[in-house]
């Protein structure tokens, strides 16, 4: 008995599920597979939901879904190995409905948009790895499982398969991703309870806070630190770029445990009982290192698609950003009773290119080099800025001048004028 | 041959915490798993149902979410899945919800004879053993507890042979159909799902009974109140509150540790030295 | 015992038991034995029998089913010496070998006929089959695998507690309203009666009034276990027990020269075993063996809390472990805070010092 459908999605996050949601609410016949136990089983995040992505999905998501906290507060660090400058935003207006950005724990998420997308009638197979495209020819006909039985079929094939997207690879709609464009990611959940988690932040029952890092923390690799608030407990995480793993010959796991023990971030954590250790792929390649991702019979979201803005840690939103259009331009073409060629599938490409999300990720399509080519914002920088905080504010009878004269000379010192002008120049190119 | 085989929904405890605070089980996050134990029972039911012809129902008592324990049992092969729900369950003991699901097979076999029970050896997460004999007892049918192999089934004498586990020794008993079987972990392997059946489980349409339809006759005998055990307690363990005596010598070095180690405790325990020394020789 | 801690409601106090339950006196304890051997939890029940029902000023007495012979009348002395007062005793051809049917029969009309108040059985695979089906034919509550057992004197109540949830909690369970109060109690946990030649006690007979043709399930065979070789830690005075802290399997080998040299049983935790590092038979901890040795060592060991419930009523423990802060440190005798891999050689060697001067010394 050979299965057939109008969409299979390949994978249960937030790209697949967006995709597969609209499709199966616009009446298609949609399968969804899914290789973790449970959707979200296996997903890894920070991690911070931004409503305004979702919000297109599924409009009156805050009914139901599971948010830990909203945001009402973010910071900023700059660590050396003792000390760290921060800056922080806490704002009043973070505290109006509807919240803007939300805490949320990736298992329990997915669980929730997992159940909207079988409740719009889509058909959820967990447990089962897609192990190849089905071609004929060029054309993606369907998808082979790792279980008896295993082909399927489909008009359409969309690859929410999440970074290091293996079929696409296997297909050949992607290149091996490089160690350059991908950051690892790793990051462990503490539990504590709620009281202690609004004490040490002082926020209230449903506010939280985000703590992003840059410094010393990553060993002068290119990556960043991040703490989360949940509603009884924290996460808290370091990524840093997969080249720079194997340069520095470091594990993710050493990293996260030294950085623990920073004397600003222990006593934040202290007591807490670890809950889970987990470690994925974030592709960080940006703008340059998007693969084609539309072609005969099928379709690529979410970070298969690379979609993912690093400089603002924006990655599920674009995913389910992909998603919607993804649907959208099936929908669209369905309706108009076109097929799903790689002609007519340009339109998601359209859609991509007139959203925020490709106009974004251009916007930063420097980024990556710049940061990569100067290893001294993650070192040299970090420190000066600890040190001339130090200065400053230790009051030692030096006069406050002096003190200045001999900050800038540190500055200059570990790098000429020239070269922080440059750094500078560089760093607003990029934002640019 | 008609098989029930009785699972339970039970929360991963090996992902479950303790709020240090308040004591109280954390659930939050924590993955529902069929118990570990009624696979054994499951996957023994499915062999015998290839070996012998017939039918597999799987029967959960549970909250809704239980759906998802027996959608699992379909896509391993089982035919048919009943979901027994209500609020009147909730807090049923060992005795309540043997009563309650022997209740439900009493139910299931008005439409088809049922041949066989099986059952976990024991839940992960009440870890009590009893709701397999209390089912047998209610049921009025034979019992066999930790079986570690079914040798033969003679279906035309309805009579079965099994290995049992028994203390010091494994039993050979043989014993009529209808009877209740619990299975002895590590008996088999459960199968991989097919496709077909992976599809089969996720479109299956479930029978959720309430307690009318479970046919619970007295309501005095499920829940709170048909449950004679009361949990009048729960707490963390305490911990002993006398650290152990840490070994410290000047030089630190193991042979050193390990001499001062001995001294202090053949002082503290004459007896031992003789101990050992008897056993190692 | 409960299915869902959570949902119960915490005791009411005071309970006026109905008159007919209030007739229900003494506290019993199952002797359970196969082979003519009794399972030594049966003595440990006794003991701990003993004190409940000092505590309830009531009788203690043994139950034994068994075979008509010498070897049965034996184990009803026995029951005494361990500190029954009296023993009921019913011998029967058909109570040769367990059998759920006769057994269950055997033990309820006992119970109805002289109705105790407590119920206690060893959980082994015996007594939870016989119990979890003697309980409900009784209708009466039945507390599974306790680790410890206490009277409420208000409600004379027995008051049975059980690891739940994976261990990381304890619960306090009661039965109020029904007789007898029954419970399962995990081998190993609670220390022996002591054993006393000069006791004596009545004996009390009882009919099964079954025969053989009543009964259904037939054993065709038994098939004794081959002992030989295989790990006996449950009984074992000393043990050597490695964790995940040893870090590789060759390792390992370090733990089993040390109990060569002190001719101890090999112990290990979970992710050993299940790392295929040892066979499952060593593993100690909630899942595996509870043990009580007059010596365990334990090395790269952390002490978790599924580990720490099957070792903890060892007489002496030495932890050996890195990391200072490591929770075995909480509970142990004597700690030594460094690499195991290199002490162990150590304390090996110090040991076989030892043991031959002690050998020398006669
Ligand atoms: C540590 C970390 C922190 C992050 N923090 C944030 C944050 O705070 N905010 C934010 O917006 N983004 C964040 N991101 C990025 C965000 O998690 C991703 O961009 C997002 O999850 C991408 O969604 P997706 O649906 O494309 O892929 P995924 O969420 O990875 O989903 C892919 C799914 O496909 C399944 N799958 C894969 N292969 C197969 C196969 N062959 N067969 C069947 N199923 C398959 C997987 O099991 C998985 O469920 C973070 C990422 C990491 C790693
Ligand atoms: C339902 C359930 C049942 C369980 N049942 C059991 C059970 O029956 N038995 C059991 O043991 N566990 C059981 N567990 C698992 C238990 O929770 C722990 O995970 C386990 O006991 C830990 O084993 P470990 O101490 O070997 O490993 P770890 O916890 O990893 O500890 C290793 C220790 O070695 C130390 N160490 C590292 N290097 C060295 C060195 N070079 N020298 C000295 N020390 C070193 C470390 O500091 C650490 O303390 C169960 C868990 C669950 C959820
Ligand atoms: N609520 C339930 N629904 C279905 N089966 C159950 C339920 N509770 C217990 N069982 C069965 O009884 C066995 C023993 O459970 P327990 O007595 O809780 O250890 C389990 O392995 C299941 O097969």
């Amino acid at each position: 008995m050979d299965e057939k459908f109008d969409a299979i999605v390949v994978g249960a996050g937030p790209s697949g599920n967006s995709a597969a949601y609209l499709l199966a609410k616009a009446g298609l016949k949609v399968l969804q597979i899914e290789r973790g136990e449970y959707p979200g089983s296996k997903n890894v995040q920070g991690a911070i939901l931004y409503s305004d992505a979702l919000e297109r999905v599924i409009p009156d998501f805050r009914e139901d879904a599971p948010l830990e906290r909203h945001i009402v507060e973010q910071q900023m660090w700059v660590l050396d190995d003792e000390s760290y400058v921060g800056n922080t935003y806490r704002s009043a207006e973070f505290n109006k409905e509807p919240y803007n950005r939300y805490t949320i724990i990736r298992a329990q998420f997915d669980k929730w948009f997992s159940k909207k997308v079988q409740d719009a009638g889509a058909l959820l197979i967990c447990e089962t790895t897609v192990s190849d495209l089905l071609m004929d020819g060029n054309r993606v006909i369907g998808i082979q499982v790792d279980r008896e039985g295993g082909a399927v079929y489909a008009d359409i094939v969309i690859l929410a398969d999440g970074v290091n997207s293996l079929l696409a690879k296997k297909a050949g709609f992607h290149p091996e991703l490089d160690p350059k464009d991908v950051a690892l990611a790793v990051k462990e959940i503490h539990f504590l309870p709620q009281e202690t988690v609004q004490e040490r932040f002082n926020i209230g029952e449903d506010e939280g806070v985000v703590i992003e890092m840059v410094g010393k923390i990553t060993q002068g690799m290119m990556g960043t630190g991040f703490l989360y608030t949940n509603k009884e407990s924290i996460t808290i995480g370091v990524g840093c770029m997969l080249s720079d793993f194997k340069k520095q010959k470091t594990t993710p796991y050493a990293l996260l445990e030294q950085m623990k023990t920073h004397p600003a971030i222990k006593p934040i954590i202290a007591g807490g009982e670890m809950k889970e250790y987990t470690a994925h792929l974030i592709p960080e390649g940006g703008y340059k290192a998007i693969p084609k991702i539309c072609g005969d019979g099928w379709l690529m979201v979410g970070d298969a698609a690379m979609f993912v803005n690093a400089v603002h840690r924006e990655g599920s939103n674009l995913a389910m950003t992909s998603g919607r259009l993804a649907a959208e331009t099936v929908i669209a073409l369905k309706e108009a009773g076109k097929e799903m060629t790689a002609a007519n599938l340009a339109l998601y490409r359209e859609k991509l290119d007139d959203s925020f999300l490709m106009k974004d990720l251009k916007k930063y399509k420097n980024m990556p080099e710049i940061l990569h080519s100067n290893p001294q914002f993650f070192t040299t920088y970090p420190e000066l800025v600890n040190r001339a905080a130090h200065s400053m504010l230790t009051v030692d009878g030096v006069d406050k001048k002096s003190k200045e004269r001999e900050i800038r000379g540190n500055f200059v010192g570990k790098r000429s004028l020239f070269g922080l002008m440059g750094d500078a120049f560089k760093l607003w190119r990029a934002f640019e | 041959m008609h098989i029930v085989v009785c699972i339970k929904q039970v929360p991963d405890s090996a992902q479950i915490r303790v709020h240090p605070v308040t004591n109280t089980i954390m659930r939050q996050g924590v993955p529902a798993i069929v118990n570990p134990y009624d696979l054994y029972s499951l996957e023994e039911a499915l062999r015998i149902k290839d070996q012998y012809g017939g039918r597999v129902t799987v029967l959960s008592m549970g909250p809704p979410q239980a759906e998802t324990a027996l959608r699992k049992a379909i896509s391993f092969g089982a035919d048919d899945a009943i979901l027994v729900t209500d609020r009147a369950f909730a807090g049923s003991d060992t005795l309540a919800t043997s009563y309650a699901l022997a209740s439900a097979i009493r139910q299931i076999e008005k439409d088809i004879p049922v041949d066989m029970v099986f059952a976990g050896k024991q839940t992960i997460d009440g870890d009590t053993a009893q709701v397999g004999p209390g089912i047998a007892k209610r049921l009025d049918m034979l019992l066999l507890t930790y079986v570690s192999k079914i040798r033969d089934i003679d279906l035309e004498n309805k009579t079965i042979t099994v290995e049992r586990r028994a203390e010091g020794g494994v039993q050979v008993l043989k014993t009529k159909l209808p009877c209740l079987v619990t299975v002895l972990e590590g008996t088999n392997e459960m199968r991989f799902a097919t496709m077909t059946n992976m599809f089969r489980a996720a479109r299956h349409p479930l029978k959720v009974w309430d307690k009318e339809k479970a046919g619970i006759e007295d309501v005095t005998k499920i829940g709170l109140k048909g449950s004679p055990t009361i949990v009048s307690k729960v707490f963390a363990p305490t911990p002993k509150s006398v650290r152990a005596e840490i070994i410290d010598t000047e030089s630190n070095q193991p042979k050193d540790l390990a001499v001062t180690l001995l001294a202090k405790l053949f002082t503290k325990k004459p007896d031992l030295a003789k101990d050992i020394a008897k056993n190692a020789s | 015992m409960s299915q869902d801690t959570e949902q119960r409601k915490p005791a009411r106090k005071k309970v006026e038991l109905d008159p007919k339950l209030a007739a229900y006196k003494g506290v019993w304890v199952f002797v359970e034995h196969e082979r003519g051997h009794v399972h030594p939890v049966s003595w440990e029940l006794m003991g701990e029998g003993r004190k409940l029902a000092d505590k309830l000023g009531v009788e203690l007495a043994g139950i034994v089913m068994g075979a008509p012979g010498e070897e049965t009348r034996q184990f009803c002395s026995e029951a005494i010496r361990f500190g029954a007062d009296l023993c009921y005793l019913m011998e029967d051809v058909i109570l040769k070998d367990y059998r759920n049917e006769p057994f269950t029969k055997g033990l309820t009309d006992l119970v109805n006929t002289y109705q105790p108040e407590i119920l206690l059985i060893g959980a082994t695979t015996l007594g939870r089959d016989l119990a979890g089906s003697v309980a409900t034919t009784l209708k009466t509550g039945l507390t599974a695998d306790c680790t410890e057992l206490a009277i409420d004197l208000e409600n004379r109540s027995l008051a049975a507690t059980r690891p739940t949830f994976g261990g990381s909690l304890l619960c306090t369970i009661v039965t109020l309203n029904y007789r007898p109060q029954m419970a399962t109690v995990r081998p190993r946990v609670m220390a022996m009666a002591s054993y006393d030649d000069t006791r004596t006690g009545r004996t009390i007979e009882h009919p099964l009034g079954m025969i053989e043709d009543m009964i259904i399930t037939k054993v065709l065979e038994y098939i004794p276990d081959n002992l030989q070789g295989k790990p006996q830690l449950a009984f074992a005075d000393i043990i050597v027990s490695g964790g995940r802290g040893l870090k590789k399997p060759e390792n390992f080998q370090l733990i089993w020269d040390l109990a060569k040299v002190l001719g101890a049983e090999v112990g290990a935790t979970r992710p050993v075993v299940q790392a295929g590092w040892v066979e499952a038979d060593r593993q100690v901890g909630q899942s595996g063996k509870t043990v009580r040795p007059k010596l365990y060592i334990a090395a790269g060991i952390s002490g978790a809390i599924q580990h720490r419930v099957g070792m903890e009523d060892s007489d002496v423990i030495i932890a050996i472990n890195s990391d200072p802060n490591a929770p075995i440190f909480d509970f142990a005798t004597y700690g030594i805070v460094g690499n195991a891999m290199v002490i162990l050689p150590a304390l090996t060697e110090a040991f076989r010092q030892h043991l031959s001067t002690v050998k020398l010394a006669g």
